[in-house]
């Protein structure tokens, strides 16, 4: 009896531990979404360097001027999982991703999966990328390889002996990690597409503005409420239109504070915001309007006390 | 004799919070005319203003006042406390803050003494003053 038993309870681990291995295992793009990866174009990737805000977290903190094109990583992003330091992706050889594939690239964007096929953790907002056109993700692709390769090594994210196993972001990824849009919207209409599209997609908007659940993922029923800040002290606005939102702000406010930093009441936009209005200050106009017209339309909700 | 040095001791505390509590309102206030001011300059910069130079400099000079003595208005113990949004990298880097306030101060009277008389001389020493708003902001300022 009891060595049946013993039998059972082996042949159920190795099944389980064989469901965790299929369920955890990597996922990359299928080769024919990829056929046109390597032919993209540098001058419209700039402009999705922009929309994507690569720099604000590859680039060095605080960096200006062309110092920004300059993808070295090391910046903190400090977490309640630990701290996580931007890795290199300037075209270096050795230190940076200059060796990799196209196809590469464009898993690690959309899918969260490394060269060598572990996951990445999510501190890398391919949870929002991955609402990508593989169009943007090409043209990307080329035109971070027009960058400066920089010569510097990546940092080790600090982080508890619980998170170091790579592995279980799989089943992390089967709750969280979809291509789907977010908001509803009337689709017949370009303009709101286009602002969803940037606003759930390279925007990754939501990675700070939207609450997370206590493992990590984005509560999508709190799209855009705010709340604390996962760096610390302060509070992350609400850019929903509610009133306790940006209700009051035209389309037009949001669009001009974009260009330009400055909110209706002519505040300033502080902290790491700065840095995401100056990429966005660099996108055409029709796209900063694109993203009010949208922010518009999204449930208005109550900021969370 | 106990008793009093607690009530002395309490009241001390209680004036001081309160001082902390004037310096946070303070510089809120002072925060406020500075935006207030900004949002005049954008009216003409953005065309719903006609352009007036009498407006301008009063613009300039409003901000100028405002950073006059801004920095005075952070002292230590105000680090919290009336909704600050100040970042607690102004007390730990009290000398890279001093700097950029005293480039704000700098930047502010050079524009009153430009006395830009069209919108075009406008648009070039606004610029230069309205960067101080965001440079500053960033590394001083927590997220709100």
């Amino acid at each position: 009896m009891l060595k049946r038993l013993i039998k059972l309870a082996g042949i159920a681990a190795v099944l389980g531990a064989a469901i965790f291995w299929y369920l955890t295992s990597p996922n990359p793009l299928p080769d024919d979404m990829l056929t046109d990866i390597d032919n993209g174009d540098a001058e419209k990737g700039k402009l999705v360097f922009y929309a994507g805000g690569c720099g604000s977290c590859h680039a060095e903190k605080g960096a200006k001027g062309e110092n920004k094109l300059l993808l070295g990583g090391r910046h903190a992003l400090n977490t309640p999982f630990g701290t996580f330091y931007a890795p290199n992706i300037s075209p270096h050889k050795e230190k940076g991703i200059g060796n990799w594939t196209g196809a590469q690239f464009a898993s690690a964007m959309m899918r969260g999966i490394s060269p060598d096929g572990s996951h990445y953790y999510p501190a890398f907002p391919f949870t929002s990328y991955a609402r990508m056109n593989i169009e943007d993700v090409g043209d990307l692709w080329a035109y971070l390889k027009t960058l400066k390769p920089v010569d510097v090594s990546n940092l080790d994210h600090d982080l508890p002996l619980l998170f170091k196993v790579r592995r279980g972001l799989g089943l992390w990824k089967i709750l969280f990690l979809s291509d789907k849009p977010i908001v509803e919207i009337d689709e017949s209409n370009p303009q709101l597409v286009r602002g969803r599209y940037l606003v759930e997609g390279p925007g990754h908007c939501g990675e700070c503005h939207t609450p997370r659940y206590l493992i990590g993922g984005i509560n999508k029923s709190k799209w855009l409420v705010g709340g604390p800040t996962p760096e610390g002290k302060g509070n992350i606005p609400n850019i929903t239109p509610h009133k306790s939102g940006i209700g009051s702000w035209t389309a037009a406010d949001i669009a001009y504070s974009l260009e330009s930093g400055f909110t209706p009441s002519f505040d300033s936009f502080g902290s790491s915001m700065v840095s995401v209005q100056e990429n966005m200050a660099q996108l055409p106009a029709s796209d900063r309007e694109a993203i009010a017209a949208y922010l518009k339309v999204v449930e208005p909700l109550e900021t969370e006390k | 004799m106990r008793k009093i040095f607690f009530a002395t001791l309490t009241a001390c505390l209680l004036t001081s919070s309160a001082v902390y509590a004037d310096a946070i309102s303070d510089r809120k206030a002072a925060m406020k005319n500075v935006g207030m001011a900004m949002g005049a300059a954008v009216k003409m910069l953005k065309g719903q203003m006609d352009y007036d130079p009498v407006v301008a400099s009063l613009a300039f000079a409003t901000m100028n006042n405002a950073a006059i003595g801004l920095t005075g208005l952070f002292p230590e113990g105000s680090e919290t406390g009336g909704k600050t949004t100040a970042s607690p990298k102004i007390w730990s880097d009290m000398g890279g803050f001093s700097s950029a306030v005293a480039k704000f101060q700098s930047d502010t009277a050079e524009a009153v003494a430009a006395k830009p008389a069209d919108l075009d001389a406008f648009k070039a020493v606004f610029g230069k003053v309205a960067g101080n708003c965001k440079s500053c902001h960033e590394g001083y300022r927590v997220s709100n």
